[in-house]
């Protein structure tokens, strides 16, 4: 049966080339791989191989012509007990089949709301017993009660079994469990973070420890493009269940390399969970939550806070939502959102303000992505004033994206412009009066609340 | 591929069986015309993006395959279309998701380079070179952890070697002892670039030496000698020995992707590789002269691939594109 050749596309950009020279002449017999032309495409010339085996029938557009469309037939190749001058089969045009999509068609169909952020389930009012606990204890209670309710969770980083944790976090975990299930890794960011995902994509439930997540950034390229990417690339048949957690953002007098906020890298990601919560409870609730979750999530947490201590639920089964924003204080004047360390910052701006009469609301983020848009546009439209609260950068940062929300989700309500408190745009000084300038402070916050209320 | 066809002597490290060999000759002939198909397609426009091709290298993972246990795992970088095939992963279902249709084994949303089955132990298909190795010490390590007696066998090229990664990765291997084979598949050119050029050290196969972790260079061209010394390598790792290294020697005869000119060698040296090393080739000779089958036979299995890739070209092009809708799914398993 004789077949067509078809001018080739030879390159993920090519629409048309030159055919600058034939390598077989009419009559010539070919096989599979032998080169039947060169052609110059738009980055090189190329040779094209004969794919059918049989005799070179007809050339049907010379060596030297120029502009030659993808999928124009350039020859024609028969088989060699055919008559020469075939008819080549009919066969549809590949271009009729697979039209190049125009831009229209993929901008017609509009996006529906992602389907994948569904509200998260609520919080239970919780009753039962709690203990006072350091945020510390309550990130160590919360990993051996999923370890010891599922043994496929084990933790792995730097010191976390012998050290007993280069911060104590995971202090008692090893004896509990054994050097199987608490592993001590060498000091090598890329490679164990990408062992950790292999052994989640086998099934496994890692906890990765970063010692802080300053030294993930070695790393993330198997958070971004091995954990979060491949549910998507595999078409759902494979996920990631893992979680990376350890301090974020600034100790104290640690300098630039030390001291950075990750939310908005992390939280700009589709595919990954973030969370970063201020209390012992909240750490302990979600980080219970992010080991059951079968996604890869984020778990920030923050040297400084590690120390504090809250009430805790003793009972194993309470968890928090990954999802769900919480109101940490009432007010009408104005909404304060914050998470992690400044959450704390936050409420006492919050009480400062109240000394000048004005009841500020203070929402803890608690999950930055999924973010709970939701429980901070309800608040807006009752304050009509959003001040936003983070330790890291401004650019691109989380203050910039409620900014953004609330133009689109609740710009009539607004009575001012949305302001950001944030971290100063610059690396972290070591010097004490400098470090202290660079983070935001209560009174930053205060400044801004009373901007907003015009007061 | 039928892995219960496969003989005992070929599993224990012994002679292949005549079976064996017909059937490595099978697999290996399903890559080249699967690829072959896959380049037509491509320029065809049917097939877009990037599209890594292995014709030259099906000697490689045929061989490794047909040492391996069913159990076994096996992950790879973007040039991955062989390994799925070997795998016994559907031709329909690999050529679908070349094209972008819902019949693929992403649905389209992975393409050439990103496909998985769990069900068949093939975890990827992964595109930043060298990040496939530590996520394949971490199926290696999934199972020692279960304790199931399966080894990973983790591809990589001559020029992801050199990437960091696979370093922390050897180091991490050998001292927790996992069940690791690592393949090299030097087929001579990290994209243009030589491995004379690239690398401090050509004997890749010694790269684990400073953790302890043997090695050896292996022809990657010879089906049977692949499949021997990957039978002793998965033997070490399986008993508890740690991880291995085989440096397999081969080459692509095709460009780095498809639009690569492949300036960077000469066409005599593609030729010669082709005229004289061609793995099908060689196995098809050695068929013949050691009479383990007829030309007849061979023309069968000719025939019996030609209908399979036929059949998989067809599904490739009438399975239809994704719903627009599947562009908002799987991002977040939902709890």
């Amino acid at each position: 049966m004789a077949v067509e050749v078809l001018m080739p596309a030879l390159s993920p950009t090519m629409t048309e080339g030159k055919l600058s020279k034939w390598s077989k002449s009419v009559g010539d017999p070919v096989k599979p791989g032998d080169i039947l032309a060169e052609i110059e495409t738009d980055k090189a010339t190329m040779e094209v191989e004969a794919i059918e085996e049989g005799v070179l029938d007809q050339i049907l557009v010379p060596a030297g012509t120029e502009g030659v469309a993808v999928n124009t037939p350039i020859a024609i190749v028969r088989g060699e007990d055919e008559a020469a001058g075939a008819k080549p089969a009919a066969k549809a045009s590949p271009k009729n089949e697979m039209q190049p999509q125009t831009a229209e068609t993929t901008t017609a169909a509009a996006p529906p709301p992602p389907a994948t952020v569904k509200p998260a389930p609520a919080e239970t009012d919780y009753k039962g017993e709690t203990q006072s606990q350091t945020v510390r204890e309550a990130l160590r209670d919360a990993m051996a009660e999923e370890m010891r309710r599922d043994p496929d969770v084990f933790l792995m980083g730097e010191e976390v079994a012998e050290y007993q944790g280069a911060y104590k976090v995971s202090q008692g975990l090893l004896e509990e469990f054994g050097a199987k299930r608490v592993i001590d890794t060498p000091i090598t960011e890329y490679g164990f973070t990408g062992l950790g995902v292999g052994a989640a994509m086998a099934g496994l439930k890692p906890i990765v420890e970063f010692m802080t997540f300053n030294f993930a950034m070695q790393a993330i390229d198997h958070i971004v493009n091995s954990a979060a990417k491949t549910l998507y690339m595999a078409g759902g048949q494979m996920g990631c269940p893992v979680v990376f957690r350890g301090p974020n953002g600034a100790a104290a007098r640690v300098a630039a390399q030390h001291s950075q906020c990750y939310a908005s890298w992390y939280a700009h990601c589709p595919g990954l969970k973030v969370v970063s919560p201020w209390s012992a409870a909240d750490a302990k609730g979600l980080l219970k939550a992010a080991i059951r979750d079968p996604n890869p999530v984020v778990f920030l947490e923050n040297e400084v806070l590690y120390g504090q201590s809250f009430q805790v639920p003793t009972d194993p089964d309470w968890i928090v939502p990954i999802g769900k924003a919480k109101i940490v204080r009432s007010g009408d004047a104005v909404t304060i959102t914050a998470f992690s360390r400044m959450v704390g910052v936050a409420l006492v701006a919050a009480d400062e303000l109240a000394k000048q009469g004005i009841e500020a609301e203070v929402i803890d983020l608690r999950t930055i992505r999924p973010l709970d848009i939701e429980t901070i546009v309800s608040s807006v439209k009752r304050t009509n004033r959003l001040v936003s609260v983070e330790e890291g950068w401004p650019f691109a940062g989380i203050g910039s994206e409620l900014a953004a929300l609330m133009m689109e989700q609740a710009f009539d309500w607004l009575d001012a412009p949305v302001v950001r408190v944030h971290g100063a745009d610059v690396p972290m000084p070591y010097a004490a009066n400098l470090e202290k300038l660079a983070l935001p402070q209560a009174e930053n916050i205060v400044e801004a609340a009373k901007r907003v209320a015009y007061k | 591929m039928a892995k219960s066809a496969q003989s005992r002597s070929a599993k224990s490290g012994g002679d292949s069986a005549p079976e064996d060999i017909l059937r490595y000759y099978r697999d290996m002939l399903l890559i080249r015309r699967f690829e072959e198909k896959a380049g037509q397609l491509y320029g065809m426009g049917l097939i877009g993006g990037f599209c890594h091709l292995y014709i030259g290298q099906e000697a490689v993972v045929v061989g490794m395959q047909a040492a391996a246990e069913p159990g076994d795992t096996v992950i790879t970088s973007y040039r991955d279309h062989g390994h799925m095939l070997a795998c016994g992963m559907d031709a329909k279902g690999v050529m679908a998701e070349l094209t972008g249709r819902r019949g693929g084994y992403s649905k389209g949303k992975g393409g050439s380079m990103h496909m998985f089955s769990r069900e068949k132990g093939f975890y990827g298909g992964h595109g930043i070179v060298g990040g496939q190795v530590p996520l394949g010490t971490g199926l290696g390590f999934a199972h020692r952890y279960r304790e199931d007696g399966k080894v990973c066998m983790c591809y990589l090229g001559d020029g992801a070697i050199n990437q960091g990664q696979v370093y922390e990765s050897f180091n991490m291997a050998a001292l927790w002892k996992l069940p690791v084979v690592y393949v090299i598949e030097n087929n001579k050119y990290a994209m243009g670039t030589s491995v004379q050029r690239s690398s401090a050290g050509t004997e890749l196969h010694k790269r684990g030496t400073a953790y302890g972790i043997p090695g050896e260079r292996i022809d990657g061209m010879d089906v049977i000698g692949v499949r021997k010394a990957g039978a002793a390598a998965l033997a070490h790792a399986r008993e508890g020995k740690g991880p291995y290294i085989l440096e397999m020697m081969t080459y692509r005869y095709r460009g780095h992707s498809m639009s690569d000119p492949a300036k960077y060698r000469s066409k005599e040296e593609v030729a010669k590789m082709r005229q004289e090393h061609d793995p099908i080739d060689r196995l098809r000779e050695h068929i013949l002269s050691s009479k383990i089958a007829e030309e007849v036979k061979l023309k069968d299995i000719d025939r019996e691939i030609k209908d399979i890739v036929s059949a998989a070209t067809e599904f490739a092009q009438q399975s239809p594109e994704p719903d627009p809708s599947e562009l908002w799914t799987d991002v977040l398993v939902e709890a």
